[in-house]
């Protein structure tokens, strides 16, 4: 029996449905505030779904049987990952979900002959190796202040965590720009053409497994985001305009950094990163010390 | 079915490939993607990979040494795929039409749909001849034969 009376309990249902929706629509706003940013006009906001309902109507070209396999696991793993997020489970689990969703697209890159491809997957290990510990180290500084790994548990405190974890908010900047592929650190492949790796990791995927791939990134992106929304998650529309703001930052970042190499990546992640967020806990801790 | 037909017409995915042109087709060509033109605002995208382009843009005369190159690309290309020759050269070969080395215009080698005429052509008939080629991948995904 559906329970009408409690709505309530429906709405994680829907934003799981929605999520590669939102996504959609946050990388067509992507691409027109970038165009406006460069004075260009840009495209419709709605055009991600064009080519991603384009890419499933081309003729399917699979560079090995287990290809496809692997996009749709790269899509139905982002989705396990949001959805442990929207249930308010476990964080660390949602971390090692998404951790598995991007190893499935890693092996699909791996999965070809194309030296393209192959060195794409091997920096998007890189990548990985750089935002991982990051969003670790930001699960933790949460469970300093709420004392549980939970989703759920941020809800019952009463002070935005935005107040009380400032650096460990500027430290998912980072995080999206890689998670995002945007310049400064788009090493392993990015959405633009002329890099010198052609597509890099997203090159031997066409047709279908394409359009898979790109539901998979924009849920990524959307669980990202909600993640920083859950800064403020006393009122709703505050940390949806959080997350825009977060967003906004990348954009701007990315419209006027060129790209840097993985060196950089990794050592600016590893050192702003970590020292923001462990400076966070350590201000917290002493706090504590102080008022005790 | 006519979702994906709309779907096809907003987002011509574009790579362009150079035969031995003297590169003022393909300035001309990026020329297209700047703010003035933005051809982007249609959802052409400038992709360099044949896996994923819906439309092959040539410039420069079809010679001995890279028609494999071309034929391989175009064959990468999945369908429904279609071919822009753009500039004096790619359409007839031009000045290099006798050369021993040069085999001509580029539908010597692969089946050309459009041609943008030029020297070099001018970024307004680019887009217009991008347009033109949309016109065929309509009767195509509307599943009309096309010669």
């Amino acid at each position: 029996m559906v329970d009408f009376a409690n709505l309530y309990t429906y709405i994680p249902v829907v934003l799981v449905i929605l999520a590669p929706i939102i996504g959609g629509i946050m990388m067509g706003i992507d691409r027109k505030l970038t165009a406006r940013m460069q004075s260009r006009m840009g495209p419709p906001i709605v055009q991600p779904f064009y080519d991603a309902i384009k890419l499933w109507g081309k003729e399917p070209f699979i560079a090995s049987q287990l290809q496809p396999i692997l996009a749709f696991g790269y899509f139905g793993f982002s989705i396990a990952a949001f959805t442990l997020l929207a249930f308010g489970q476990d964080m660390l689990l949602m971390i090692f979900t998404m951790a598995i969703a991007d190893l499935c697209l890693i092996f699909a890159a791996f999965n070809s002959k194309s030296p393209y491809s192959n060195i794409g997957a091997r920096r998007e290990l890189i990548a990985m190796m750089s935002y991982e510990p990051v969003m670790l180290l930001a699960a933790i500084s949460v469970f300093f202040v709420t004392g549980s790994f939970m989703v759920g548990s941020i809800y019952e405190i009463s002070q935005p965590l935005l107040t009380i974890l400032p650096l460990t908010f500027l430290a998912l900047i980072p995080v999206l720009i890689i998670d995002m592929k945007k310049s400064p650190f788009d090493v392993s492949g990015s959405g633009h053409a002329h890099q010198e790796l052609v597509r890099g990791i997203y090159t031997e995927f066409s047709g279908y497994t394409l359009a898979l791939v790109e539901l998979g990134h924009w849920t990524k992106i959307t669980l990202l985001l909600a993640f920083a929304s859950l800064f403020w998650s006393q009122n709703l529309i505050v940390g949806v305009v959080l997350a825009f703001a977060l967003f906004f930052v990348v954009l701007v970042i990315d419209n006027s950094y060129p790209r840097l190499d993985w060196k950089t990546m990794i050592k600016t992640t590893w050192t702003v990163g970590f020292l923001l967020i462990i400076a966070n806990i350590v201000g917290l801790i002493a706090r504590v010390v102080i008022l005790s | 079915m006519k979702t994906m037909t709309k779907a096809r017409l907003k987002s011509p995915w574009v790579m362009h490939f150079d035969c031995g042109s003297c590169n003022g087709c393909d300035i001309e060509i990026l020329a297209a993607l700047t703010p003035k033109f933005d051809v982007e605002r249609f959802g052409i995208v400038n992709i360099g990979d044949p896996k994923q382009a819906d439309v092959l843009v040539v410039t420069g005369p079809a010679n001995k040494r890279n028609q494999r190159v071309l034929k391989n690309l175009y064959d990468q290309m999945p369908q429904p795929k279609a071919v822009i020759a753009v500039g004096e050269c790619a359409c007839s070969g031009a000045i290099f039409h006798n050369c021993p080395n040069t085999l001509g215009g580029v539908d010597k080698v692969i089946p050309v749909d459009v041609y943008v005429p030029g020297c070099a052509a001018r970024p307004e008939s680019i887009i217009d001849g991008v347009v033109l080629v949309l016109q065929k991948l309509q009767k195509v995904s509307e599943g009309e034969k096309v010669d």
